[in-house]
Parts: structure tokens; sequence; C-alpha cells
């Protein structure tokens, strides 16, 4: 085959292009015909088709994520906002922290080792390239039901792809989610967090300027893996019939990553870099398109100059190749050679690929010839951008109409036992040790608190004890109930979370799983969490820094509970003051925080007893989210509590469980006046935490708590072996262990 | 003079950090050794520290052990330098044949990380000093081929000479034979363990400060000497 230059293209306009199996839609091809006044190359046939796909131009989303810019809190924290690799949040004392989540769903499902490392290796090089060095990684996990065959075949696969992957890297795991809801099965959410820490002066950009500056290429040489990758698998719905999509799932090698990560910021130290980027989703066409997009003038780059793994690469696969562990860095010409030194020390490959121009076009040549010459916004920035139909489902009604308030509940102690047991041995509800356990969370040295506390900790400053909290959250069934309150709760719980360690909110990173964007029902579940969540940052002061779109998260017509997954960034003055969950102090006193309503739509209890889900999700009070905060945070700072475990999902019952078996601790319990004994343990009221009171400070936090008008009612006292509830029923430590350890380990290991 | 503790960085190292911090807070010098580098800048031991030396595709430590810094120091481990393996490092020193055996893919074949507890079997050696034999120590773990295996006379003869120097004790985490956590050489200097001291150095970010005890013991014993 002849290469397809661009003079060739201009020459034979009526050649058919394969616009359509590159996921191409006819208007999209006709404006890039337009755009470049003749018909495109193969080569720039493939970077459009990757870069306008789904996955990279947001081009179903952009119109409802704008909110997050227009609706923003103002911030002194923010240094860098939505639109680089990832945000950056001002921490003080010359620390800057940047974080982000981002979905690795549809190669996961495909391949789930490989799917689920290389989601781990793809969001700590976006946090390697704003300047900062990785400190951590979470994940938040959603499988179909924990018996079903599927899942068998999925997770055991994806927890050891992120060990396998994050353990080579040497960063603590510290938290994250695993939930299991039929709704995931055949579409399960593989989401990853990376936090990364820096000095102020070290944010780097992805920009290429300054004409004569080189553009380098480092890392791992480029394969044929994962060609198409963000076009063909995470922007189409999956079809059970169709071929194997497995050739385009990246590969990841974590050793390169390691040596990538000490390598770029060893180069980062000695200033050698005036942009960088990394190589992810649509590869050397993204990382190209946005540099030169960014950047003041335009680029050249001999693509025959790429190391390649396999030397019969078309350039066009060369372009749309998603090999792992690839940078690109714009380098002043009088660097490049100490650039490369550094590359050299780290076994790194490194080769100047091309040029910043003074022109505004990205031009792409192939031994000398000419295979593409293109506007570099069009391509990166300047995607199609739709306003898709969106309608509130017709079953959105019945659904809330079927109020789980009025199922049938426990009629005594003794049921009441009994479903306490249930629930806390319930796959989502058990301990998921099993599966955090085959992940580091040591490494590094700095993990104060890791799951399953509410958030993870780390110490960024060894002298001085600075530090910052991450907690992830996100509950499908409230979005499914109202999408607007789900996407709220889901915020609120993650703020609560960061809280309950005594780390002050400061930033938001969302992860938005949804269905297809062409189902006028997903589209509505996808903008009412957008508004929901845009609403709720402005009221609590947290502006969303970045993050990532998961659309077509739905296997033939069956699309996934729409699930927005909010991570919270915190910072907290000296992690010695952290406030963890365990209730370890007999004889301290038990309160309850904020107001507790008869709220079961949604409920973890009516799933594990009723298989329910319907009514409406609890109440979301951003006012009052705040107010909690703030007490929790004073608390942990003046010594007033010793422990903290936020109330979600399983209410009352199972926050309590978890902090007793952490501390080896039980509790005795009144009701409080005026509460059903159920409502009391199984609501799930938002805006509320238990914490563990030392008498001695006794009155100077009920004071506090009633000076500021926040509910707290003692409600019991850590003692014994057992937890009971006066008149109703008692239950052993050890029975609530073997519950709560057994489950997750009898179905998967 | 202070004394100067050398912890080796592998290119896929990851707890070098961490072994240089913890032998800080023991109150000796850490310095920073490059496996490019067979100059060792006169330090009084050697760390070898948990990672994934050069990737640990074909055996842990199998490449490790032909790394330049490596010939210097199996040379000058048999002239009596103290050198603890740890995790990584353990796999490293088996390797090199400073000691004996070798430690594969755990029975339950997952990566685990877990606070475990251990005895010392020997407290005679060049990083155990500051414990008592029989003492009961909680470190974290974490690894996915940690299981120590050795043909049934070697074990014995580790056994019958006390070179067994750590077991696992509750729970056996990677079906190391007979339980055995850590070993040394016949003089006690080297001594290679998988379980991480280095991770429980301080309160805040360990289980215990239990690990400290390597670093203090070492930093004796060179003082005294």
């Amino acid at each position: 085959m002849s290469l397809d230059t661009v003079k060739h293209a201009s020459d034979t306009p009526d050649v058919e292009q394969p616009w359509a199996e590159l996921g191409l839609k006819r208007d999209e091809y006709d404006r890039i015909r337009e755009i470049l006044g003749r018909r495109p190359t193969g080569a720039e046939l493939a970077m459009y088709s990757v870069m306008w796909s789904e996955h990279c131009s947001y081009k179903s989303s952009k119109v409802h994520l704008k909110q997050f810019g227009e609706k923003a809190p103002a911030s002194d924290a923010m240094l860098v906002g939505i639109g680089e690799n990832a945000g950056v949040v001002d921490v003080g004392q010359g620390y800057a922290v940047t974080f982000k989540v981002e979905s690795h769903n549809h190669p996961s499902y495909i391949e789930p080792y490989q799917g689920a490392a290389t989601g781990i290796g793809g969001i700590v090089r976006d946090i390697l390239a704003m300047g900062a060095r990785p400190v951590a990684v979470m994940d938040p996990l959603r499988f179909g039901a924990a018996d079903h065959p599927d899942t068998r075949r999925v997770l055991p696969g994806v927890v050891a792809g992120i060990g396998g992957y994050g353990n080579c890297l040497g960063l603590p795991n510290i938290g994250g989610e695993v939930v299991f809801d039929p709704c995931y099965q055949g579409n399960p959410l593989v989401n990853a967090l990376c936090v990364g820490v820096m000095r102020h002066e070290d944010i780097h950009l992805a920009k290429a300027s300054g004409t004569g500056n080189k553009v380098i290429l480092y890392g791992a040489r480029t394969g044929g893996d994962g060609i198409g990758g963000v076009s063909v698998l995470a922007s189409e719905t999956f079809d059970e019939t169709g071929p194997a999509k497995r050739p385009a799932v990246q590969v990841g090698d974590p050793f390169q990553e390691k040596l990538l990560i000490e390598c770029t910021l060893e180069v980062f130290k000695e200033d050698l870099v005036v942009g960088i980027q990394d190589l992810g989703g649509a590869g050397l066409s993204c990382a190209t398109s946005e540099l030169a997009s960014a950047g003041s003038g335009g680029m050249r780059v001999e693509l025959d100059t790429v190391p390649l793994r396999d030397s019969t690469l078309s350039p066009e696969e060369i372009l749309m190749s998603e090999s792992q562990e690839r940078m690109c860095a714009i380098v002043e010409p009088g660097k490049v050679d100490r650039f490369l030194e550094i590359c050299e020390k780290w076994d790194v490959i490194a080769t100047v690929i091309g040029e910043v121009t003074d022109g505004d076009r990205l031009e792409i040549y192939w031994h000398g010839e000419q295979i593409v010459d293109v506007p570099p916004r069009t391509v990166a920035h300047e995607g199609p951008v739709y306003n898709r139909p969106y309608a509130r489902p017709e079953w959105q009604d019945a659904l809330q109409a079927d109020d789980a308030n009025a199922l049938p509940r426990p009629k005594d102690g003794d049921e009441l036992r009994e479903q306490v047991l249930r629930l806390v041995g319930s796959p989502n509800q058990a301990s998921k040790a099993w599966i955090t356990d085959q992940y580091d969370r040591y490494v590094l040295g700095n993990t104060v608190l890791a799951q399953p506390e509410d958030s993870g900790m780390i110490r960024i400053d060894e002298e001085t004890g600075l530090g910052v909290a991450v907690a992830t959250d996100g509950n499908g069934r409230y979005a499914k109930l109202d999408p607007y309150t789900g996407a709220q709760l889901a915020l609120a719980e993650s703020y609560r979370n960061v809280a309950a360690t005594g780390a002050k909110p400061l930033a938001v990173t969302d992860c938005l799983n949804f269905g297809s964007p062409e189902d006028p029902g997903a589209m509505w579940q996808f903008a009412e969490a957008c508004r929901g969540l845009a609403d709720a940052c402005r009221t609590l002061g947290t502006p969303v820094t970045g993050g990532n779109v998961s659309l077509y998260n739905q296997t033939g017509d069956t699309a996934i509970h729409p699930t927005p997954v909010v991570g919270v960034l915190g910072v907290i003055d000296d992690v010695a003051r952290r406030t963890p969950m365990a209730f370890a102090e007999e004889g301290q006193l038990v309160y309850l925080l904020g107001d507790t309503r008869e709220e079961l739509g949604g409920s973890a209890w009516s799933q594990v007893i009723h298989d329910h889900l319907g009514g409406m999700p609890p109440k979301v009070d951003l006012e009052r989210e705040r107010l909690l905060a703030e007490i929790l945070i004073s608390a942990s700072r003046d010594g007033m509590i010793d422990a903290a475990h936020d109330l979600s999902d399983g209410g009352l019952v199972q926050a309590l469980t978890e902090s007793c078996l952490k501390g080896g601790k039980g509790a005795r319990l009144v009701v409080p006046d005026g509460l059903d004994p159920f409502v009391f343990l199984f609501s799930e009221s938002a805006g509320r935490a238990i914490v563990s009171v030392p008498r001695s400070e006794e009155l100077r936090f009920t004071d506090m708590c009633g000076a500021r008008g926040l509910p707290a009612a003692r409600i019991g006292v850590v003692d014994g072996d057992a937890i009971e509830v006066q008149g109703q029923f008692s239950v052993s430590l050890a029975e609530l262990r073997e519950a709560h350890e057994a489950t997750i380990p009898a179905l998967l290991a | 003079m202070t004394t100067r503790i050398g912890v080796v960085t592998f290119p896929g190292s990851l707890d070098d950090v961490d072994a240089r911090r913890a032998i800080r807070l023991a109150g000796a010098e850490p310095v920073a050794l490059w496996h490019r580098d067979k100059n060792l800048n006169q330090v009084d031991a050697v760390v070898l520290p948990g990672g994934f030396s050069y990737g640990d595709y074909l055996r842990c430590g199998a490449i490790a052990r032909f790394s330049p810094v490596m010939e210097t120091i199996v040379d000058q481990a048999r002239a009596g330098l103290p050198v603890l393996g740890i995790c990584n490092g353990f796999q490293v020193l088996c390797e090199s044949h400073l000691l004996p055996g070798a430690l594969t893919r755990n029975d339950h074949l997952h990566f685990v990380c877990r606070d475990q507890r251990l005895r010392v079997e020997n407290a005679d050696t060049a990083w155990t000093s500051d414990y008592a034999e029989g003492q009961e120590i909680t470190v974290p773990l974490k690894n996915g081929e940690g299981g120590y295996v050795a043909d049934e006379r070697t074990l014995d003869e580790l056994e019958a000479t006390g070179r067994v120097v750590f077991r696992y004790l509750d729970v056996n985490p990677n079906g190391s034979r007979r339980d055995i956590a850590g070993i040394c050489n016949e003089a006690g200097n080297v001594v290679g363990l998988m379980p991480h001291p280095e991770h429980a150095v301080e309160t805040l970010t360990g289980p215990t400060t239990d690990g400290l005890g390597f670093f203090t013991s070492v930093l004796k014993k060179l003082v005294a000497s």
C-alpha cells in the first residue's frame, strides 16, 4: 500500500475512507473535510477519530460539565483548575497537591488484569505530568452481584492488576470502595485516583512554546497495543455478539513506569522542561495535538523516529497506539543533552522526534513525506459538541413511589439482631480486607490512615506534620432514585469522611460513570447529577478541580445505575491530630451527631433484607454537613474526641460495628427517646457521625455542639465485648466479626 | 564520628527512602548507594531495601545479583560487613548465595500486606542484638513472593546452628517452610527477612515501633567496635 500523503489526499478526493469503522459519524467526517478543505489523509483521519471520540472530546458531556466552572465557588486554594491533566490545590507551607480520579471501566471488563493495571498507570502519569511526585492511589470499584460468575471472572483480575501495578510503583493504596450490584454485571466500574505533591514553583503545564524547542518522546517503545482504545472501547456500547476487542486493551509494565517517574522528577528538579504531557488515551495523537494546541506556535514531528516495539506498524497505528509508560516533553535545545543524560541514567529510551515551529500547524512527516497538516486546536480542543436530548425516564415516578419506608420491619429484638448480622455480613457491608490486603499501604512510610478508615491520610512534611486526606464515595442506588440528590449525597459523604478524620475539605474530583448518552433517560441522569454536584460544590465551597466522564456503561440495553463517584481532598496541619475510627478506650462515651429521620430509600437494609430499590434517597442538608464537618475538625484539633466514624450506607449499626471491631471493644447503647429502635439502627439519614468522647472532655464537647446548634445525643458507652442495645438485643463481637469478615473470602478466595 | 549505613537503590527499589528514614531515626547517617556504582563510600553497614530491583519479571533478585554494587557487597559481606536484606533485599541475598535457600510465590498466590507477629529466634546477630531471644514483635509484611524454601538438610542445619532469626507467629502468611521469616549467615553479619522493620519505626505510620531495634542493634555494634 502506498503512503497516503497530504499531497495524495488532495489529489484523490473521492477515495472511500473507513470513518465509520473508526467510530466517527458522517457529519463528523464531513466537518473534518471542511476544516482541511480536502479529504483527510489516513493519518489525519486516525488522529481525528481518536481525539473526537467521546472519551477524549467529552462531546456529549461538555455542555453539562461547564457548570463545574461556572458555579465554582471562589477558592483561594485553587492553583490550577479544570482543563489541565489534573487540578492543583494549595495546601499551605509552600506545598501544592494535585489529585484526580479516572475510569478504566471498559478495558477492565475485557481484560481485567491489564485494564485495571493500566488504569493506575494512566492516572499516575497525569499526576506526574503536573510536576508532582505521586504519593498515593485509591480505587473506587463496582462489580456485579458478589456471587455472580462474571464477578468471579472480573474481580480477582482487577484486584491483582491494581496490586500488581501499584505495588511495583511503590505507591501506597490508601482507600477506595468495593460495591456489588447486579447492575454492574457485564459492566464493572474500575476507577482510579492518584494524589501527588509538589512545591508551588514546580507546577508544570502541557503546552509547547518557544520556536525551535525540541519535542522529546521518552519511556517505553511504541507497540501495537491499545490501538483505538478510546474510540473503539470507551465510546461504544458492548455488543455481546461482536468480535473480541482485546487488542484494544493496553499492556502495562510497572517497572518502566517506575523508571519514568524517577526520571521525570529528576528532569523537573533540574528545570529542563518547558511543557510536558503524558501519553494515555489516544497516545501520540493526543500528546502532540494538545501540546501544540495549548502552546504559542505549531509543531513538526518526524514520526519515523519514534522507537517501535514492532517495526511493521503503520504511521496511523503509531499515532493511535496507546502503548503505556510514555511521556512527551518540550525542551530547549541547550538542555536536550542533559535531558537525554538523565534518561540514560534511568535506562529510559528518549528520542527527539520533532520541534516547535513558528507556524500554527501540526505537521507530521513519515520518512520525509508529509502525512499530517492540521490546525492542532481543531484536533484537541475544538471537537464536536453535542447537546443531546434528555428526558426524565417514564419509570422514575413509579420507582420513587415504591416507598422503602413501607417495607416490613423486624418485629422484636430477636429479629433486629438477626437482621443486624445479615446486614454487616452482606457483601457490600462486609469487610473488604481480603481485597485491600493485596495492596501495599505502607510504602513511602507516610501513610497515617488507610482503608477501612473514613479517608486515607498521607503525611507530606515530616518536620511540620502537614498532611492531606482523601476519600471517595458514590452510591448508585441513591442516584438511581434521584440523580440530582444522589450526586449531592456522594459529595456530602466524601466531604464528611474527610472531616471525620480531622482534615478540612478543600477540593473535589469526580468520575461520572453513566450509561449511553444516546439514551435520553441516561442523558437526563447525567445532566441531573452534574447539576446536583455543581450546586453542592458551590454551597460547600469545594470546587471541582478535574475528573473524568465515562459514558456508554451498558451492555445491550441495560445501563448501570448512574454512578457519580466523588473524591474530596482535605488538608490537616498536623497529622498527629488525626481522628481514627476505632473505639479503643473502655468507658468513653458514644455520641451520635446529627438528626436521624425515617429514611430507608436506597438503603443497604432495603437491599439486603428485601432486595428492594425504591422511594427517595435521604435528604441532603449541605449547611448541616458543613456544620458537622466544622465540629469534627475542631474536636480533632482540640483533642475532644478519640474516634469518629461517618454514618452512611448501613446506618448507625454498620458504623458502630466497624468502629467496635477495629478497636476490639464493645458498646452498650440506649435508643434515644422518641426514636424507633429499627430507625435508630438502620436509617441512612445524611449529615451524621458517631464519635467517642473521653469523659473528661464531655462537657467541653457538648458545650461546643450546643453553642453551634449541632444535635448531639449521648447514645452509650464503649464497654465489654459485645454490642448491646438496651432492651432489644446483644451480639458478641466474636459473632459480629465472623459475620463481617468471613463473607468476602468465602465468595472469592 | 557518626555511623554511616548505606541503602542501595536499584532502579525498582521502593522502600529505600523508608530504610533511610529508619536509619536516621535510629541515630545513624543514611547514605544512598546507586546500583551502578561499585563504590560503597566507606559505609559501615548496608541495607538492601524492598522493591522490585530490576522489575523482577524473571526471578526476584536474579538480575540484581549481577549489578556492580552487589559485586562489592558480596565481597565485603564475606569479610564481615553487616548487611540486612529486607523483602526484595532478602531475595537478592539468596540469589547472591550470601544466604541459603530461595523465596517462592506465596502459596495462596496473592500479594499480601498485613501486620505480622514474629518471634525473634536469634538475638545474637549484627541486626538483632537489641532484642531478647524469644521476644515477640509486630511489623508489616508485604510481598507476593515470600515463601521461604530450602532442602531439608539446609533447613535442619539452619535450625541446628541457630540461623533461623525470625519465625512467623499466628499465621504463616506465604507458605514458608517451618514458618521461617528470616535467616542469617554463619557469621551473623548478614541477615535477610521478608517482613519490613523499616515500616515499624514511628507510631504515626506503623503498627508499632518494633522495627527500630534492627537499626539500633547494628548501630551499637558498630559504635562498640
